[in-house]
């Protein structure tokens, strides 16, 4: 691993948001719009029914949650598709660069646009709704880790999809996530789902982190349980993704896609 | 030692055989022109030699490696422009070759960027998003980024097309310059008859995906009894159809 060209990777997206304000503006827009929208939502509708007392923290913790998730796998399949857009992939991966620097140039974009989100969100919910996410204490950690891996995962696998089936499936790098969304069960426990799809959740890593974070909240226990279960399937997951990416690539090779896309 | 040699070199579409046995090689500082018609193999076979395609069968070996198990090493000493490739737009000249100084793993990025820059005439211009830069100049950027890592094998496909003659005529001489003083070998494709002329040594002849000739331009010329590269292009077509 050679670390001068994973900095290359990082370094043009660097260059590309410090030079785009539209870019700039959407890592915060799309956060800031949600926790607005569903938080005085959440607000309004734990006035009107007090049984659920800490539905807002719930809600919230859910939604800056479900962000984490979003923005590192968005962090990965947008940048791939930044460099397609550019019709600049053949330039990258003609240069020395092995595939899988390329891919932890990826992730690390990924930790950082995670980590601006993150800190804005949290920073917004304390402001507007006086909601503490970093009260969860040490446990956020293993929480946010979860989500980020499964984001990587669901974000190598969209990247694939990508370079298999060209521009046509871009939409994908939008999409894909929230397939994964009603599974795992994040504005609400998994005993909510009928039982055939409460089985479907029980192998999404995302529903565990969800289940294990309202544990957290409701009884300041740490989910040991679904933290171990969803740090298993994330390592199935991350496998299966960059297994799928890397035989798409040597297919890419052998049927000459990666020259003609973004064409 | 050669600095490219080709062996057995084919490569399959479904359908369609775009490369069919392609064997030559290429020694240090040389020029070599690869003529053809559209869809004769052209730019596949520059793909091939940049790892970008995998050949069906055949060998590439570049500074005497196989370029199959040795692919970062090799690209590492050799680069290429193309007039359908791009560098990013939003970004400017200088954080592009910034960015590709990182990939190649150049000592001092900054001086070597800001030396290419100058090489071809684009310090005045460094710093402003390529979007606003010409066409030739941003041809002229791609030919930046690839003499940044000081290449020993370049390639080029179609490096002029779509310049005016005389900045096309201009690029061209800073190559050919660049060529005698750093003896760099250059693959060179382009379906200016002329330019092929003035600039390269020797030419390959494909047509669907065959070698159809292979030669030092005079002694095709000589060979095939016509006055310029032009008239020998028509010939060997009219010969193949």
């Amino acid at each position: 691993m050679k670390l001068r060209r994973v900095w290359g990777i990082i370094l043009r997206q660097l260059y590309l948001y410090r030079r785009s304000l539209p870019r700039l503006l959407e890592v915060f827009y799309w956060p800031l719009v949600d926790l607005l929208l569903w938080g005085f939502v959440s607000l309004y509708l734990q006035r009107t029914s007090r049984d659920i007392p800490v539905f807002v923290v719930y809600f919230l913790g859910a939604l800056i949650l479900w962000d984490i998730l979003f923005r590192a796998q968005q962090g990965i399949s947008v940048s791939f598709l930044e460099d397609m857009w550019a019709r600049n992939l053949i330039n990258i991966f003609a240069s020395p660069i092995r595939i899988h620097e390329y891919l932890s140039g990826l992730i690390v974009i990924s930790i950082l646009k995670v980590v601006i989100a993150f800190l804005v969100m949290s920073t917004l919910a304390w402001l507007f709704y006086s909601f503490y996410i970093f009260k969860l204490g040490l446990s956020l950690i293993p929480l946010v880790l979860n989500l980020m891996a499964m984001g990587w995962a669901v974000g190598i696998f969209t990247m694939a999809l990508i370079l298999r089936f060209g521009q046509e499936a871009e939409v994908l790098a939008w999409a894909v996530a929230f397939v994964f969304m009603p599974f795992s069960a994040v504005f609400y426990p998994v005993d909510t789902l009928p039982p055939f799809l409460q089985g479907v959740a029980a192998f999404i890593p995302s529903a565990h982190v969800f289940e294990g974070m309202r544990t957290l909240i409701d009884s300041g226990i740490f989910p040991a349980g679904h933290l171990m279960r969803a740090t298993l399937l994330n390592i199935i997951f991350l496998g299966l993704s960059i297994m799928v990416f890397l035989r798409v690539y040597a297919l890419s090779l052998r049927r000459g896609i990666l020259p003609k896309i973004g064409e | 030692m050669d600095v490219l040699l080709i062996e057995g070199l084919s490569k399959r579409f479904n359908d369609l055989l775009a490369l069919d046995d392609l064997s030559f090689r290429i020694g240090r500082g040389e020029i070599l022109g690869v003529l053809g018609p559209n869809g004769a193999g052209k730019t596949t076979l520059i793909n091939c030699i940049l790892g970008l395609i995998k050949p069906t069968a055949g060998r590439i070996t570049v500074f005497g490696l196989d370029l199959a198990k040795n692919r970062s090493t090799v690209l590492r000493r050799m680069n290429f422009a193309s007039n359908y490739v791009s560098l990013p737009y939003s970004l400017t000249p200088y954080e592009n070759l910034m960015v590709f100084a990182n990939l190649y793993e150049i000592e001092d990025p900054a001086s070597r960027c800001d030396e290419v820059l100058d090489l071809f005439g684009l310090s005045a211009l460094k710093n402003k998003p390529a979007r606003r830069l010409s066409s030739g100049q941003l041809m002229r950027l791609n030919l930046a980024k690839a003499m940044l890592n000081r290449p020993e094998l370049l390639l080029l496909d179609e490096p002029t097309a779509g310049l005016d003659p005389e900045i096309a005529k201009k690029t061209r001489e800073i190559l050919v310059e660049l060529v005698g003083s750093e003896g760099i070998s250059v693959i060179y494709t382009s379906h200016n008859l002329k330019e092929m002329e003035e600039t390269a040594g020797r030419v390959l002849f494909l047509n669907r995906g065959r070698v159809v000739a292979d030669g030092m331009v005079k002694d095709l010329i000589r060979e095939y009894e016509t006055g310029t590269l032009e008239e020998f292009f028509f010939k060997v077509i009219g010969d193949e159809a």
